[in-house]
């Protein structure tokens, strides 16, 4: 069992990395956004499946990361690296302050207030012209020449993220981790057995705030350029989609929403310019249809499918 | 401090004014209903564009405001009943749905309306300044003011001295008490969403006329009503005024003193309030 898994992640790890070679530059550009957005929806999931928490705000975080690296690397002429380390720790920064002034509301309230925040770093970065440039947005030559071909770029974002995915998996495995889901199930249990949920909100959040400025600063390399619509609440909504689709408390089911999301917008806009539209719809449908997500509806689907149509599964609680 | 003056003043309380029309919607649907309702910005935008067309072309700017108010009403109910009633229960997915219908909406306005600027035709009788204490002010934006007053007066003596006011006021505390007192709560739910709704439409056709409408407009006032629902409590009107008070006051203020940093003007207090008070200054625990 364990020696086949490690097959299957070998194998699923050899199958992604030559995936250039048999793709064209577009084809893989397209997957770099997949990882990298991915990366995002892990980000929401972290907090939404498992602390309960589910935020409107991430769009900010992320792209405050860009913004930084971006600035750092054009503006000021620095090392693009640096400028990226710097975007993580101001994501992660801009986490901690959404956290300490959030983390004690949940459910719809945690959400209004995560919105809220992410518009005032929308607003600031449309007015705050000296230094975003406004709705002109900043551009930037931030790659470095050995990342010029989509090929290379996608293979550093590949082992980024998988990383990345890792290092959330082991937060989410960890007794950490733990800690989060019995907040998320009860946190009046988790205050009475003597653990501080404050606390391990707020680091959760960080922690997620980590992953979002990771996949800003990655998004800063490919996409070399940023305006107010990175952070605008669009954004925040289509990292959300991404972790709800791909089923919020699965982690890596944002994989398969982000290919999902990607994939429609591209399609999608090559037959109409309504595309915000039938993300729209898309997020009204998934609501109705299947707030468990993708990966969900399938499993009801084959519940359905053993117990017969007699016997239908409970309805999920879902979010 | 330098720049301050009446006129900034004013501009700030005829903002409040505007913000209060607007977040008092939100405010009551939110309390009541316990529905954060995103697609209150789209609302307001499709109002304001509703308006405009009608009183560019019936060229009264009192049909303009009904055909507002009536379309965004319209729109609400085709929300409330035609989707949202679908979700009930779960909070998050009722927020998550009225955002997607805001992605819609704020679209299709893109469709129908195009990108450009629009505002909506002052009536001759409020064009023009008003003089006094020394300054010249625009007379649209103190008939904003007065409406927004007579609008919180309004709304006040519905809730607290009418049945249904009471009705609303007990629901917000406790809606299954009420339902099971044989109220039927489902009736009073459906007007307050209207009326909410329409209370956006009447913010945007009011607010376009001075702000003037363009996609975006949404989302700058949603963030505004956020900031004042956040400071003032969920589902509480004085909060409501309070709260579009200080945010009107701090931005215009804001804007005087740092042009471009308006925003962290706001975003302080909200800060400070929610650190000290998480459910806002007349805020309740659900």
């Amino acid at each position: 069992m364990r020696a086949s898994r490690i097959l299957a992640f070998a194998g699923g790890g050899v199958a992604l990395a030559v995936l250039p070679l048999l793709l064209s530059d577009y084809q893989t550009s397209l997957a770099i956004q997949i990882l990298i957005f991915a990366l995002l929806g892990m980000s929401i999931d972290l907090l939404a499946g498992y602390a309960g928490r589910t935020s409107l705000g991430h769009g900010a975080i992320f792209g405050v990361s860009t913004y930084i690296a971006i600035y750092w690397s054009s503006t000021l002429h620095g090392s693009p690296w640096v400028g990226i380390l710097l975007g993580i720790i101001g994501a992660m920064a801009l986490a901690l302050v959404f956290a300490l002034l959030a983390v004690r509301t949940s459910g719809v309230y945690f959400l209004l207030l995560t919105l809220a925040l992410g518009m005032v770093v929308w607003g600031i970065c449309l007015r705050w012209n000296s230094v975003t440039g406004a709705e002109n947005g900043l551009r930037g030559d931030a790659r470095p020449l050995w990342l010029a071909t989509s090929a290379a770029l996608y293979w550093l974002v590949l082992a980024v993220v998988a990383l990345a995915s890792w290092l959330a998996w082991l937060v989410v495995k960890s007794p950490f981790g733990l800690t989060l889901r019995g907040i998320r199930d009860s946190e009046s249990r988790m205050l009475s057995l003597g653990f501080h949920s404050t606390r391990h909100l707020v680091l959760a959040f960080v922690v997620s705030g980590l992953l979002a400025g990771v996949g800003g600063g990655l998004y800063a390399l490919f996409n070399e350029f940023v305006s107010p619509s990175t952070v605008a609440v669009a954004a925040s909504v289509r990292g959300l989609l991404i972790a709800i689709s791909g089923g919020i408390g699965t982690l890596f089911g944002s994989f398969l929403g982000a290919f999902v999301l990607v994939v429609l917008e591209n399609v999608v806009s090559g037959y109409t310019e309504r595309w915000q539209s039938v993300m729209g719809l898309l997020f009204i449908a998934m609501m109705i249809f299947a707030p468990t997500g993708l990966i969900g509806q399938w499993h009801r689907f084959w519940q359905w499918r053993r117990l017969g149509a007699r016997d239908k599964p409970e309805q999920t609680k879902g979010t | 401090m330098a720049g301050i003056n009446l006129f900034s003043i004013l501009n700030g309380l005829t903002y409040a004014a505007l913000l209060f029309l607007v977040a008092a919607g939100f405010t009551l649907i939110f309390g009541l209903l316990r529905i954060v309702n995103l697609a209150h910005g789209a609302l307001y935008l499709v109002g304001g564009y509703a308006g405009y067309t009608v009183a560019r072309f019936s060229g009264s700017f009192a049909l303009g405001l009904v055909g507002a108010v009536v379309t965004s009403a319209a729109i609400g109910l085709l929300l409330d009943r035609g989707l949202l009633r679908f979700v009930s229960g779960f909070e998050l997915r009722q927020v998550l749905l009225t955002l997607g219908a805001a992605l819609v909406i704020d679209d299709m306005c893109l469709v129908v309306w195009g990108g450009d600027t629009f505002t909506v035709p002052i009536p001759p009788a409020l064009n023009g300044a008003v003089q006094f204490a020394g300054v010249y002010y625009p007379r649209y934006r103190l008939f904003v003011l007065a409406l927004g007053i007579v609008v919180f007066i309004g709304l006040w003596l519905l809730m607290q001295r009418t049945r249904l006011g009471a009705l609303i006021r007990a629901g917000v505390d406790d809606s299954e008490t009420i339902a099971a007192m044989g109220i039927d709560i489902s009736k009073i739910f459906l007007g307050t969403f209207l009326l909410g709704a329409a209370l956006a439409g009447l913010g945007g056709a009011v607010g376009g006329a001075f702000l003037t409408l363009y996609p975006g407009a949404d989302s700058e006032i949603l963030v505004f009503s956020l900031a004042v629902v956040v400071i003032g409590g969920r589902g509480s009107l004085v909060g409501a005024a309070v709260g579009a008070l200080l945010v009107g006051l701090l931005n215009s203020i804001g804007q005087v003193v740092f042009p471009e940093l308006a925003y962290f003007v706001i975003f302080g207090p909200m800060a400070l309030i929610l650190a000290f008070r998480p459910l806002g200054l007349f805020g309740r625990a659900a």
